[in-house]
């Protein structure tokens, strides 16, 4: 009887059902999986943790005390303690161990500590800890002494720290400045000179003679930037002075006094003493922080807003280069070339393309869009410039078309799929009304063919944004000094180098001096690449959906 | 079988021709020519699809072409402008005059053949954009961009088409919104914009309720005054209605030619007697 009914249900098909909804599911709980590790490890980084301060007994040492933040806990077993010389109380098989966050690196040599609990003695959380963000060698962590100008102290003791937070505002807004007039008017002046300097080369290159006039001219301009220049140095020096006016004194967890001055101090908080709405802005601040700023020390601290503006960059250029080129090539091959055994091998080829691996790619395009392609065009028009490369060096340009030519069998394919689906008729009602074939395609087949493209659009997006191998031979770099946008003419840069967010987390994550310190953000730069990728291919459906309503009726 | 002893009495039964035809009372021998075939074969690769074609088609009259599936009826409505350029292999002999120019010359340009000779399909095939720009979409080919202009044309062809009081409070709503027969209707509104000489019409009821198709017929019985008709049907009582001459293919070759009342009453030849009684097709 079970036997019948087991081989009824085998025939009923539900196994099958449930073999399809089971790997659906499988595939489902992994990319969840897969974005909650990310999200979570990466998110968490940004939570400004209270601070520990531990007494810190190993055998045969003095007691220290130890202040930092708790990251990670795991438990060890008896036998491996036993190793590094800890006795645990017989019966108990195992201990748990402690990663602490111990910062001053530039005075501890290493910022994370692994403690052991059992040699822990008393774990505090005093209120009037200090987790001080720096330019330089990650965070500080400590208790304020006073406030210092110039040398001398101002406020000690309590109201130290409202003092502090005073003049923190007033060193990040010069920092600010100062910022903005580096970049900004001191780099005007720098693509002034650099011009200048092309224009005097290239009457060289003409052989003019050094006395006439328009040297003369030349000189003349770059005078007058050396002026302003001279002026904005001073400037420049004046904000310097007012920024390095204020310190701070902090003591160490060691009892070390320190003395930090304001200018190399991001944020000041006091984490113990902060409630939970306290923290909660601070941490969408640290978030806030992490996509909008630049980063600092080496990738493993501040911001990776140059990297979201690259990829998003390098995406948009590379969708702008590949529709028109996919879809004549799609619109020739399906619409105009006589289909034969030729135009069959194209389209293996064409297919065979997305297949190739893509660091191939990138060796192609260091090799055709840079060198020759780059090196020509540095000839033809940079020649002032030479020998320092112009477009003969991996750029934003080249990674884009180097990306371009990865994705543009997806363009092709998807491109062709929707010419082919145009119905006959609708063709047909068109030239029996005098247009020409090309009038056909271009009032009526082509608008009905858009959704298509942009299915081919939002693939090649998807699969250009999660590109790292052949960007890093084609122009992708660990730290790029400027965006390929800015206030200096013609504002948009192609040929400028860029940072990309896959890259960064291959860069953070594996070629970063202080691992631990790099990791959360390896994290959190992949939830970012994660996001952004979703962000662009949600806004192409979007688009190609509000295009298919228009011509829903006429598929069918 | 019995119809084959007493054959106008047995049509008469078939097809009640006297109580349906609107045509007028005509003779051939009077009209004016507006098409003219001559010898004419068509070849699809090595097929050949049409056997010496002789026939002119009267100006302003609607000319019905009947016959079985196959017999090539199309195929000679798709030559009148052309739309067999489309496929590679078909290959034409003989001379197909328009106005007395032969249309298979390299000095015809195809798109001018083409909007003096407009198509009706069988299936409607309205463009995905609006009514509007349906019935505009022949002018915009032209150049024809002024919005006055543009604006009187599309009314005229609609309330041509009869399809003006369905559609007015709507001209800018798509057109993939509308009902078949509205759509074909919509369609034949698109093909008089232009202007043509001649209107091709292929099975343009065949897709469409009874309703529709009536609507259809009033409106080819209407057009015929401006434009000359062409219309291929399956439907012997749709020729009979609306045609006022018929001509009956088979095997690719024009069997029998003349007034519509008189084919069907009277048909000179056992094949079409035979067809249009129902003993083949």
């Amino acid at each position: 009887m079970s036997n019948k009914s087991f081989s009824s249900w085998m025939k009923s098909g539900s196994p099958w059902v449930w073999l399809n909804a089971g790997a659906v599911s499988i595939s489902l709980v992994m990319v969840v999986g897969l974005l909650l590790l990310i999200a979570v490890r990466g998110l968490s980084h940004f939570w400004p943790a209270d601070l520990m301060s531990v007494s810190y007994i190993e055998p045969g040492k003095e007691a220290v005390t130890l202040i930092g933040e708790k990251i990670d806990k795991e438990e060890v077993t008896a036998q491996q303690l036993n190793r590094v010389g800890v006795e645990l109380p017989a019966g108990q098989a195992s201990a748990e161990r402690i990663l602490l966050k111990v910062g001053n690196r530039d005075y501890f040599g290493l910022d994370f500590r692994w403690i052991n609990q059992p040699w822990m003695g008393e774990v505090t959380y005093p209120q009037a800890l200090l987790s001080i963000e720096r330019r330089e060698w990650g965070h500080f962590y400590g208790r304020l002494l006073s406030v210092k100008q110039q040398g001398e102290i101002v406020v000690s003791g309590e109201d130290a720290y409202q003092e502090l937070q005073l003049r923190l505002k007033r060193s990040n807004k010069l920092v600010s400045e100062i910022k903005a007039l580096e970049k900004g008017e001191i780099g005007k002046i720098n693509a002034g000179l650099e011009e200048l300097r092309l224009e005097k080369r290239k009457l060289e290159l003409k052989h003019v003679a050094q006395g006439s006039l328009q040297f003369a001219e030349i000189t003349a301009s770059e005078k007058v930037l050396d002026l302003s220049y001279k002026d904005l140095q001073k400037k420049l020096a004046d904000l310097y002075a007012a920024l390095n006016r204020d310190q701070m004194m902090v003591v160490m967890s060691d009892g070390r006094e320190v003395e930090i001055p304001f200018a190399k101090v991001v944020e000041v908080y006091q984490p113990n003493a902060m409630n939970l709405l306290e923290k909660f802005g601070v941490y969408f601040h640290e978030l806030w922080k992490f996509v909008s700023g630049d980063p600092r020390e080496a990738n493993t601290e501040g911001g990776v807003f140059p990297a979201i503006f690259g990829t998003v960059m390098m995406v948009m250029i590379m969708a702008v280069l590949v529709t028109p080129f996919g879809v004549v090539a799609a619109v020739y091959l399906k619409e105009y070339a006589t289909q034969g055994p030729v135009i069959r091998l194209i389209r293996i080829a064409v297919n065979n393309l997305a297949g190739v691996p893509s660091i191939v790619y990138g060796v192609f395009g260091l090799g055709f869009f840079v060198y020759f392609l780059g090196g020509s065009i540095d000839e033809l028009f940079f020649q002032a410039s030479l020998p320092s490369p112009t477009f003969g060096t991996p750029g934003l340009m080249w990674a884009s078309l180097t990306l371009a030519i990865l994705t543009v069998p997806v363009v092709i394919v998807a491109t062709e799929e929707g010419l082919s689906r145009i119905p006959r008729a609708i063709r047909e009602g068109s030239l029996a009304l005098g247009a020409t074939k090309a009038e056909t395609l271009w009032r009526t087949v082509l608008p009905m063919a858009a959704p298509a493209m942009m299915t081919g659009l939002i693939l090649a997006v998807a699969r250009a944004a999660g590109e790292v191998a052949p960007l890093m031979m084609v122009g992708v770099v660990k730290l790029a000094p400027a965006l390929a946008v800015d206030n200096i003419a013609p504002y948009l840069h192609l040929d400028r180098q860029f940072m990309h967010l896959g890259f960064h987390i291959y860069d953070v994550g594996f070629q970063s001096p202080n691992v631990e310190a790099a990791r959360p953000l390896v994290y959190a730069t992949a939830l970012l690449l994660v996001m952004i990728i979703i962000v662009l291919n949600l806004a192409a459906i979007s688009i190609r959906n509000r295009l298919r309503e228009n011509f829903k009726a006429s598929e069918n | 079988m019995e119809a084959a002893n007493q054959p106008a009495a047995s049509v008469a039964r078939a097809i009640n021709i006297e109580s349906i035809h609107r045509g007028d009372k005509v003779n051939l021998a009077d009209e004016k020519i507006c098409l003219e075939v001559k010898d004419f074969d068509l070849y699809y690769g090595d097929k050949q699809a049409l056997h010496g074609i002789n026939m002119t088609i009267p100006k302003n009259r609607v000319t019905a072409f009947i016959g079985p599936s196959g017999c090539g009826k199309s195929t000679l409505l798709r030559c009148f402008n052309r739309m067999n350029d489309l496929i590679d292999s078909v290959r034409v002999d003989g001379e197909m005059l328009l106005d007395g120019v032969d249309l298979n010359t390299a000095s015809v340009n195809v798109a001018d053949l083409r909007r003096q000779v407009g198509m009706v399909f069988q299936k409607p095939n309205p463009f995905p954009k609006s009514i509007y720009e349906n019935v505009a979409y022949g002018l915009r080919l032209q150049g024809v961009n002024d919005r006055l202009t543009l604006d009187k044309v599309v009314e005229k062809s609609l309330k041509g088409a009869a399809l003006w009081d369905e559609v007015k409070d709507r001209l800018h709503e798509s057109a993939m919104g509308m009902s078949g027969g509205q759509q074909q209707r919509l369609v034949i509104a698109r093909a008089i914009a232009i202007e043509p000489e001649v209107l091709l019409l292929d099975e343009p009821a065949s897709a469409l309720d009874p309703l529709s198709t009536l609507k259809i017929e009033e409106l080819i019985y209407e057009l015929k005054d401006k434009y000359t008709i062409v219309i291929v049907t399956h439907n012997m009582q749709q020729a009979a209605r609306v045609s006022d001459y018929t001509a009956f293919m088979y095997m690719g070759e024009l069997i029998e030619f003349g007034a519509t009342d008189e084919l069907f009453t009277n048909p000179t030849k056992k094949q079409t007697e035979d067809y249009i009684t129902g003993r083949y097709g």
